[in-house]
């Protein structure tokens, strides 16, 4: 057998606060982004189905948060961040991204407007460097101040329909008056400040807490989600299972479906691009694009009709044998229990039920194309 | 888990069982739980000639698709089709999940493959790498 990965010298890597905890708990580590991070614990399947039916907990601090603070913080925002900033209220966050000039993808981000002056830019992990480098460049002609706090941060995601019980045994904020895609601030673990956001990337109702990253806190937090979702059965999942969730979830991944090779037409992320608020960047781009026509290029989902998994990077041919794409995220679904696949394809070959073939090893295996997000979570009962 | 000491192993961490000239193939316990959960197994059909050192199939995980080397040279005899349906008894007993029995054309190979006891060295040497 083939090692599926060789991990790279650990000491080379960065590590959160709570490297040392998912060692002695016997978590697979990996090399993501510059980051030794967990892939799985007891498993990927089990971790993935805690979260669709039970409550788990990942630990994502390898998430950089910068910061844009200033009387002009909000016209920064808005110039390099593609979604309207001015119609966030205070303690509202929202998906965004930041573009190159040409439209195509920095990186995609979550805005929080922590108040007036102030804003929380969540990004990733691999893109941070790049990311700061660039806001910080294109925030010099504001009257605003551009810091990076990501090391200040351990971010802790706790998802699934028993997120909202399992955390709330840990603070006295009323958890579920927050709303999706709102947060607080308030005490968690007798940790005060921490942002309580009712946001994630896994298709479930959940939170994200942002705590003070220190070795002690961190792992103390932990260790307190862990005791309190223990009736729930509640499990440490690692970032194996964080992509397969989001995957099923159709949600984007940057380097995979949004790169700086993509723009948003192409995406279907239109609807978080505003083209008619005040300058951007990438936004004269885009508009050059729309008058130009529709994107050559769709993002579809997939769904394998015969024998196989269409991974990332295998092509997509019609029935008849010619390359039209190429999957940019591809794995079985553990709770749908298919093989799914996202990939881009000419809008000539992107209306549902179209069938195409994905080539797995020089083989053409059938797929088909479904409608999106694979997965939807039931609706609350009322 | 123990590796049965009836078995011979290759540094790509199959086993290989030998009864007379056949030769039963599956992957070890180490190689399953580096893998994760296992989601798929594509194996050659019955009919179909293996060649040692080479590729004859491949495992996937949900993360991650491995390719099978062969330990022998031969025709294959018979395919387990437990695995179509159910490809995590590989997670659950790699050492008796088998993928493929072979008659062997050079059964001195065997001689070339690892005892259990060296590839447990073999595979502590490779944990602490």
């Amino acid at each position: 057998m083939s090692s599926p990965s060789v991990p790279a010298t650990a000491s080379s890597l960065q590590k959160t606060a709570l490297n040392l905890t998912h060692r002695q708990c016997g978590a697979k580590m990996v090399d993501f982004g510059g980051w030794d991070m967990p892939v799985e614990y007891a498993g990927l399947i089990a971790e993935h189905m805690a979260v669709r039916t039970r409550v788990g907990l990942f630990d994502v601090s390898h998430m950089g948060e910068i910061q844009l603070r200033g009387p002009e913080a909000l016209d920064a925002v808005q110039f390099v961040s593609m979604n309207d900033a001015s119609k966030l209220a205070e303690g509202q966050a929202h998906y965004s991204a930041l573009l190159t000039p040409q439209g195509t993808f920095v990186d995609d981000i979550l805005v929080y407007k922590l108040s007036p002056n102030d804003y929380l830019l969540v990004v990733n992990a691999g893109t941070r460097p790049k990311d700061y480098a660039s806001i910080k460049q294109h925030a010099q002609r504001f009257h605003c101040h551009v810091s990076d706090y990501s090391d200040h941060y351990s971010q802790l995601a706790i998802q699934g329909p028993q997120a909202l019980a399992t955390l709330q045994k840990l603070t006295r904020v009323n958890l579920d008056a927050i709303r999706n895609y709102w947060f607080v601030w308030g005490q968690v673990c007798g940790v005060h400040n921490v942002l309580i956001s009712r946001t994630g990337y896994t298709g479930e109702d959940g939170f994200e807490i942002y705590i003070p990253s220190d070795e002690a806190t961190t792992t103390r937090v932990w260790q307190e989600i862990l005791d309190a979702g223990r009736e729930f059965d509640i499990v440490p999942c690692g970032l194996g299972a964080r992509n397969t969730l989001r995957l099923e979830a159709s949600m984007p991944l940057y380097g995979h479906e949004i790169t700086e090779e993509t723009n948003v037409f192409e995406t279907g992320l239109d609807r978080f691009c505003k083209l008619d608020k005040p300058e951007f960047l990438g936004q004269e781009a885009l508009k050059k694009l729309q008058e130009a026509g529709g994107p050559r290029r769709k993002l579809v989902g997939m769904e394998m009709i015969e024998r196989g998994i269409g991974r990332d990077g295998y092509p997509i041919c019609t029935l008849a044998g010619e390359q039209i794409g190429v999957v940019t995220s591809g794995s079985p679904a553990p709770f749908l229990k298919k093989n799914i696949a996202l990939g881009y394809v000419p809008p000539a070959h992107s209306a549902l039920d179209t069938e195409l073939a994905i080539k797995i090893r020089g083989q053409d295996v059938r797929a088909r194309i479904v409608a999106q997000p694979f997965y939807r979570r039931p609706k609350k009962r009322a | 888990m123990t590796y049965p000491n009836s078995y011979r192993y290759t540094r790509e961490h199959e086993w290989l069982q030998v009864e007379e000239t056949i030769g039963t193939v599956g992957i070890t316990d180490y190689a399953q739980n580096s893998l994760g959960d296992i989601v798929f197994v594509d194996a050659p059909k019955v009919g179909d000639t293996v060649e040692a050192g080479k590729v004859f199939g491949s495992v996937e995980s949900v993360k991650a698709v491995s390719d099978l080397y062969s330990p022998i040279s031969g025709t294959v005899t018979a395919v387990n089709q437990d695995l179509v349906t159910a490809p995590e008894k590989i997670n659950t007993e790699p050492h008796q999940a088998w993928i493929i029995k072979v008659q062997m054309s050079t059964p001195s190979q065997v001689d070339t493959l690892l005892s259990s006891a060296d590839y447990e060295k073999f595979i502590s040497e490779e944990t602490n790498a």
